[in-house]
């Protein structure tokens, strides 16, 4: 079969299984735009932005597992593409990115509409690629996927010039099976030892902590996590990019840690002897100070990437390999061991964290007049039975989305956490509801975020997808505006959001449902009514208290015991510090 | 610490920028960077001089492992090895004491000199970097037109070797 190189890009996407392309065309993509004419594998899906069509792929592929697709045109199409691709980047999610380029010709002559997409991208890729030659295409493609989802996993840009892909120029076509790089071979085993040094020193503990991230999702791993800490019986706290590898509601779950994590994760953090990493990057927004992170423990990390293990926290026992394989062998040989869990020094420590527990640190003010965002958020779940997919944007609503939704299964919160990208929770919330078109899927936003990517409205329309935006309007960029509160004198520069448009009409004249909220009686009946309409986008402008804070907080450089509490929170007497 | 590290990476456009750009994104110091292809033209070698603590040099041999284009890697100042650099000095000789003194310091450093005219002579030394300062102290009373240095390669002693 003889294709050019635009009909390859198209087959190789087929024969990689790809359903959905997010992309916008222009001059370098022609030829390519012209292969998915009149074809019905690849569906391709026009975004209005080039930042969202890698957002909805990133959504996709957070959801699903499988690597997002993007297609877009050289010069302005590549630049607007890289806070998408930096944000998967920091969030190692599998994206496979193809930029056209200038013809080969005239590459490093300033032509119409170049930029060195693969200069630009390189600092925020997992790798990138430069086609040189229609004879590498086929293959380029395949290593992308392949490197884009194996091992730490990341986005791969491939920058296709456009003679390669000149409809004239036709070459045999073949999409390899299995490609081997020589200089690419990620390690998923762990190594044996260093797993009975660690299973060892867990059972040795006597005030344990599990704590794991992002990998766990990753790496598909949230069983084999749950059957091991239910086997030790230890407390686990998750990252914000863990939520969902374990069940909010399990007795032995903490809760979130981190700069806005629970009181009682954070001082078991701070108080542990023995801390596990789990597919966990030890992140400054969870450290805290350095100095003072864990000052007790012995540290295991489990890590695919071993420029992850001690990169900022210096560990004792590194174990590099894929967690599920990992916690594997970890189950196996906790069922094979002897030896078992400390239960008088356990008991101790769990009454310790118990105490801790008894102030929740969660409460707020359950009596305002004023629709408090954590009640929205607290009601979401209720509506959805806890089972929606939910997108967020970053500021305040992220957090309270992160901290009040409860997720009992992975892949369902859906956040840009190391770039904290506003923008972000709509388009990916239309990757994740055109994967999954059965499910409620829910943007939580704020009334700053949600005009990073409004445009988008138009994108959901033209394909049907009823996403639920639930916009925290709190006329403020909140997040900016609690940081001034608390650290500058409530000096608030600049984060007032003034002149707010009027978005029950702009969703209306987006083609879809615009409810506006304002009281708090109205809140549960309207929200019950958006969440009815199925087939509907619905914007649900939530007008909530403007003062509220986001609670417990960790200063930037505190320590884990060292947090600003809700003014709500049960703030008893220190409990006794029995510490065995 | 001065810590030397040899790659070897596939021998591709942007390899170079790949690691130099590594080090600039994570403000690492990099003293000198050698490349050149092997006697596998499919590989480039590379020699890395960089100074930083024991935890920033494992971070960048780490980091530089995960380069995808990187296929072995190895820190030759962890084991005893060979290093070497290569000069071109251009100096001032237009006088016979001139070109006597030049000469003679020439031969006790055993460097060659390459190029002769009636005003100027060209050397060539090759050694550690340290005998290459050496060099370049003992010509203090002479005019130095020029210098060209390599920058380090590296090799480990015996049967150690970099290879895939
Ligand atoms: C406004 C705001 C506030 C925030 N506040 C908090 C906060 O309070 N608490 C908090 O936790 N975060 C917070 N974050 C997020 C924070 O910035 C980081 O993104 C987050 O903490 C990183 O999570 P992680 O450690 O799970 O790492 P991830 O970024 O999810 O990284 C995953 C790690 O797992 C490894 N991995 C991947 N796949 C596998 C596999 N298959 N096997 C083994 N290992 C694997 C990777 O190599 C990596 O080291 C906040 C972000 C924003 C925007
Ligand atoms: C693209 C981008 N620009 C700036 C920021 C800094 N920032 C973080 S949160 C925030 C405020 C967000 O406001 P809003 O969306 O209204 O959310 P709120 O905090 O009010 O819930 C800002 C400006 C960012 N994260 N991303
Ligand atoms: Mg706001």
């Amino acid at each position: 079969m003889e294709l050019s190189g635009a009909e390859i890009l198209v087959h190789c996407l087929k024969d990689e299984g790809v359903e959905y392309l997010f992309g916008y065309p222009g001059g370098a993509v022609l030829h390519i735009y012209d292969a998915l004419y009149n074809q019905e594998d690849v569906n391709h899906i026009l975004v209005r932005h080039e930042q969202a069509a890698t957002h909805a792929a990133d959504g996709y592929a957070r959801a699903t597992g499988k690597p997002g697709v993007v297609l877009v045109t050289s010069g302005p199409g590549a630049t607007n593409a890289v806070t998408g691709i930096a944000t998967a980047y920091m969030d190692s999610i599998p994206m496979v990115v193809i930029t056209g380029q200038v013809a080969t010709a005239n590459i490093g002559s300033d032509a119409f509409q170049e930029v060195d997409s693969v200069g630009i991208t390189r600092p925020c890729v997992k790798h990138n690629f430069l086609v040189k030659d229609i004879h590498d295409l086929a293959e380029t493609i395949k290593k992308a996927f392949y490197v884009a989802t194996t091992g730490r996993p990341g986005p791969v840009v491939v920058d296709v010039p456009k003679d390669i892909t000149d409809p004239n120029i036709k070459i045999p076509y073949h999409y390899p099976k299995q490609v081997n790089m020589r200089s690419y071979q990620p390690k998923v085993k762990g190594h044996p030892g260093q797993i009975k040094k660690a299973v060892d020193l867990l059972l040795s503990a006597k005030r344990p902590m599990i704590y794991t991230g992002g990998g766990v999702v990753l790496g598909n791993a949230s069983e084999q996590l749950r059957k091991f800490v239910r086997t030790l019986g230890y407390p686990i706290t998750t990252t914000l990019m863990g939520l969902g590898s374990y069940p909010w509601n399990d007795p032995q779950f903490l809760g979130m840690l981190g700069m806005h994590g629970t009181y009682e994760a954070n001082m078991a953090m701070h108080d542990c002897d023995v801390l596990i990493a789990i597919g966990a990057r030890f992140d400054d927004r969870v450290t805290g100070k350095i100095a003072e992170f864990c000052p007790d423990a012995e540290i295991i990390h489990i890590d695919i990437d071993p420029s992850s293990i001690s990169k900022t926290i210096t560990v004792d026992v590194p174990i590099v390999g894929n967690v599920a394989d990992v916690l594997d062998d970890m189950n196996s040989q906790l069922e094979l061991s002897s030896k078992k869990p400390n239960k008088k020094a356990l008991d101790q420590w769990w009454k310790l964290i118990e105490s801790w527990r008894a102030k929740k640190c969660m409460s707020y003010d359950r009596n305002s007049d004023q629709i408090k965002p954590q009640a929205v958020i607290e009601i979401l779940h209720e509506i959805t039975k806890g089972n929606a997919y939910v997108t967020s944007d970053v500021g305040q609503h992220q957090m309270w989305a992160a901290q009040y939704y409860g997720f009992d299964k992975p892949n369902r919160w859906i956040n840009s956490g190391g770039l904290g990208t506003m923008g972000f929770g709509l388009p990916a919330a239309m990757g994740v509801q055109l994967a999954f078109p059965e499910e409620t899927v829910v943007c939580v936003t704020g009334e700053g975020s949600i005009q990073m990517c409004i445009q988008e409205l138009s994108t959901c329309l033209q394909y049907g997808l009823p996403v639920k935006i639930v916009a925290l309007n709190n006329r403020y960029l909140g997040m900016v505006r609690q940081w001034q509160e608390f650290f500058y004198q409530n000096r608030y520069s600049h984060s007032y959001m003034e002149s707010l448009p009027d978005f029950v009409k702009l969703t209306e004249a987006y083609g879809h449902v615009g409810i506006r909220i304002e009281r708090v009686e109205d809140l549960r009946p309207e929200m019950e009514r958006a969440f009815a309409m199925k087939d509907r986008l619905v914007f649900l402008d939530i007008v909530t208290d403007q003062t509220e804070n986001v609670y417990p907080m960790i200063a930037q450089g505190k320590a884990h015991n060292d947090m600003h509490m809700s003014p709500y929170a049960d703030l008893p007497q220190d409990p006794e510090r029995e510490l065995s | 610490m001065r810590h030397i590290i040899s790659i070897l990476i596939e021998n591709e456009a942007g390899a170079l920028s790949r690691v130099a750009g590594l080090f600039s994104a994570r403000g690492y110091n990099i003293e000198s960077l050698t490349v050149a292809p092997t006697e596998d033209p499919s590989l480039s070698r590379m020699t890395i001089v960089t100074t930083g603590t024991d935890r920033i040099i494992e971070q960048i041999t780490k980091q530089l492992n995960k380069l995808i284009d990187v296929v072995k890697l190895m820190e030759l100042s962890s084991g005893s090895h060979i290093e070497r650099e290569m000069m071109l000095i251009k100096v001032k000789a237009a006088t016979m004491a001139q070109r006597e003194d030049v000469k003679r310091l020439a031969d006790i450093f055993r460097g060659h000199i390459i190029d002769v005219t009636t005003t100027t002579y060209t050397i060539e030394l090759t050694g550690s970097g340290q005998k290459l300062d050496s060099f370049i102290e003992a010509l203090a009373e002479h005019k130095i037109l020029e210098t060209v240095r390599s920058g380090v390669s590296g090799i480990a002693r015996g049967e150690k070797s970099l290879q895939i």
